[in-house]
């Protein structure tokens, strides 16, 4: 994946004068993590392909804190989310768009009391936002009847009642969108949520991931989406413990819109 | 002398009400051991989550078979109570189906509540077969008490309805003999088929099956109303207000802390004197502890949640943890929240304040390893029928480990210093944060 893409950030937009209409929240799993550097990379193409007026913090971004409030420390929590609010503010920001749950979860919900007040979108929400207006196409492409199952993300989903927004898009790329038995307010976590992602699992029979990949397999989907760069890893990696690795994809919603436009 | 009836009534009704108002005063007061959270706002919100969860059961129906079983037993007790409240005013004044009056409606409601007697009897025979014969992992798993407790429950029901069906066909049957004080009023399409029974009986053996019915089943439903502060049932009270003083934040939201927020503030205030003696009354006041390892450090709506849990395990069959064989059961949370906020209130009820007892809830009741194993995924608290959040006590047990312990497993410690130092939860450095875009 060399391929440099054009991404403003907001010092730039600054030094120019101007504003942009969404903050694209990169997150560290879309900075750091070989795999969801491809979903982030998907979603600017889109936003390009959208003429999308955007500009990312770059090196002023910092993790939201997320794990570290769910691990029980609030001191770490708040000190990494007054940080990142006095940025976004200096910048005026008004509207943030993230791939991540986590943050989206964390940028909505929990930033307000601490003087960080945005309208927060998932991408999936966003996307969907830019189809409604026209400034998206979104067509079957070459995912045109393929067998697709969407995982639900703990924090998009449960957490934030955002449940349509990845099927509407999924439904315009005229897939075949199958649910698993466990979906939507039943659907079954990953296994990532609540900083697990960054510890070994307390002992048991079995990971969350393979439990949750053996839900998805029994779909016999050809894809699995995902709008979560963690849970994106996790049924990845459980995908491949199943050996079925060469037969399903997991993709993120972004990614599927983008590559069936042979963005 | 014909008033000896009336009074061992009013007696043994005053006992059952004052005893049981005694029992629940202690709750009120051990609830109120919880540190304060303002739940007052959107009273309209509150008020029809209450109609819409807890009076019109719709997140009980989401599990159909139990659910509907549910809805049966719930109505029965509801509208069967109508019933219980002309037994109450027969028992005081010693008259006979006061509401007969009512005519037909009358034949209406007795009618009525037969048929939910009957139901209500199929519905509990059910239920003691999935918690006894079939395999539900949620039921298999209770042992003890919490077992026994839930069949007795269901052998209350089955008595009471009994003893309801019973009386009214005895009733029946001395309304055909025409006999004094018994006149015409009622339909009995449930317990005209028990009256052959008591064919060739005479009337006063009869009056005896009536009035023996009549007054086991007033004093069941006492000791039944006085059971439930001993048992898990109190939910059939408090999953009213639990409901009401529900959580109306997005189920993500994790609540703010407010005492680590001024400290913070402080911190990154660049004109606060380091070296500020602290005002008067600061210095006196011990510092807040940081997160829960006991009950008391849990809030009032947290230790509501404990009394209101009936332990249907719902929770714990969504948990991802548990069904991949973790030690962490969101009942269980619940359980030993309650036991414990109980141990503590038997503590103050002896001593008349607490006493240092050596114990917590956190070790004593839940390891840490349990806590570990949570992925925050907010299934339990989707999946509870009467709002309670197992999730919200899971991590504010969390916030003490780590920030009255720096107990933490490794790797978050390693996650944490790496957000610390560079940004991220992985040690890449802040300043490559966009390097994707050039690769």
């Amino acid at each position: 994946m060399s391929e440099t893409v054009k991404v403003p950030t907001m010092a730039e937009y600054m030094a120019e004068g101007k504003k942009p209409e969404v903050l694209f929240w990169v997150g560290c799993a879309g900075s750091f993590d070989d795999r969801a550097k491809k979903i982030t990379k998907a979603f600017v193409k889109l936003l390009h392909s959208a003429n999308v007026d955007f500009a990312v913090l770059g090196t002023e971004e910092s993790c939201t804190g997320d794990p570290a409030k769910r691990s029980g420390n609030e001191f770490l929590f708040q000190m990494q989310a007054v940080t990142n609010i006095e940025v976004m503010n200096a910048y005026e920001i008004k509207k943030v768009v993230t791939a991540c749950p986590h943050c989206f979860n964390t940028l909505k919900n929990e930033y307000p009391v601490l003087g960080g007040d945005y309208e927060v979108m998932h991408h999936t929400q966003f996307l969907k936002s830019l189809l409604d207006e026209g400034r998206l196409t979104v067509q079957g492409g070459k995912f045109k009847g393929k067998r697709i199952t969407f995982h639900d993300p703990c924090y998009l989903g449960r957490a934030n009642d955002v449940y349509e927004a990845p099927r509407d898009l999924l439904r315009k790329l005229e897939v075949e969108l199958i649910e698993m038995k466990r979906c939507k307010r039943n659907g079954l976590c990953c296994g990532a949520g609540g900083a697990q992602m960054f510890k070994e699992p307390e002992p048991g029979n079995k990971d969350v991931n393979i439990e949750r990949t053996e839900d998805a397999l029994e779909t016999k989907p050809d894809i699995i989406a995902a709008g979560c760069p963690f849970c994106n890893t996790m049924m990845t990696d459980g995908v491949k413990s199943k050996e079925k690795e060469d037969s399903i994809d997991v993709m993120d919603v972004a990614e599927l819109i983008a590559n069936a436009q042979d963005l | 002398m014909q008033y000896i009836p009336n009074i061992i009534f009013i007696i043994a009704l005053i006992a059952g009400i004052g005893y049981f108002t005694k029992n629940i005063r202690k709750v009120i007061r051990n609830i109120r051991l919880g540190k304060d959270v303002d739940r007052t706002d959107n009273k309209k919100e509150r008020f029809n989550n209450m109609a819409r969860i807890a009076f019109g059961q719709s997140k009980m129906v989401r599990r159909p078979i139990s659910g509907i079983l549910h809805v049966v037993v719930y109505l029965g007790f509801i509208i069967i109570n109508i019933e219980v409240l002309e037994i109450i005013i027969d028992g005081i004044l010693g008259t006979h189906r006061i509401f007969a009056f009512l005519g037909g409606f009358y034949d209406f409601l007795i009618g009525s509540f037969e048929i939910l007697a009957l139901l209500v009897l199929v519905s509990v025979f059910i239920f003691w077969i999935r918690r006894n014969v079939i395999n539900i992992k949620r039921f298999k798993t209770l042992k003890g008490w919490p077992k026994n407790d839930g069949n007795i429950i269901l052998y209350f029901e089955v008595v009471l309805m009994t003893l309801f069906l019973t009386m009214n066909g005895a009733d029946f049957q001395l309304q055909s003999l025409g006999a004094e004080h018994y006149a015409k009023a009622g339909a009995y399409p449930v317990s005209q088929y028990i009256a052959p029974l008591f064919n060739g009986m005479s009337e006063a053996s009869l009056i005896l099956v009536e009035r023996g019915a009549w007054w086991m089943h007033i004093i069941g439903i006492l000791i039944f109303l006085n059971y439930l502060y001993f048992s898990k049932h109190l939910h059939i009270l408090l999953a009213f207000p639990n409901t009401y003083f529900g959580d109306l934040k997005p189920k993500g939201q994790m609540d703010n802390l407010e005492a680590v927020t001024k400290e913070v503030m402080l911190m990154m205030d660049p004109n606060a004197d380091p070296f500020a003696a602290p005002a008067e009354d600061e210095a006196e006041a011990e510092p807040e502890k940081f997160g829960a390892s006991d009950v008391t450090d849990l809030n009032w709506v947290q230790l509501l949640n404990s009394y209101t849990c009936t332990e249907c395990g719902r929770c714990t069959s969504e948990c991802p943890a548990n069904q991949t064989g973790k030690k962490l059961s969101p009942r269980k949370i619940m359980m030993d929240t309650r036991d414990r906020l109980q141990e503590v209130g038997d503590n103050i009820d002896k001593n008349g304040s607490f006493v240092d007892d050596g114990k917590q809830l956190l070790n004593d009741y839940i390891t840490p390893e349990e806590l570990w194993a949570c992925t925050s995924c907010n299934a339990c608290v989707e999946a509870c029928p009467v709002s309670i959040s197992p999730l919200s006590i899971i991590l504010d047990m969390r916030r003490y480990l780590v920030m009255e312990q720096s107990a933490a497993p490794t790797d978050l410690n390693n996650m944490m210093s790496n957000i610390e130092n560079n940004g991220a939860p992985w040690p890449f450095n802040q300043m490559d944060r966009l390097n994707w875009s050039q690769e």
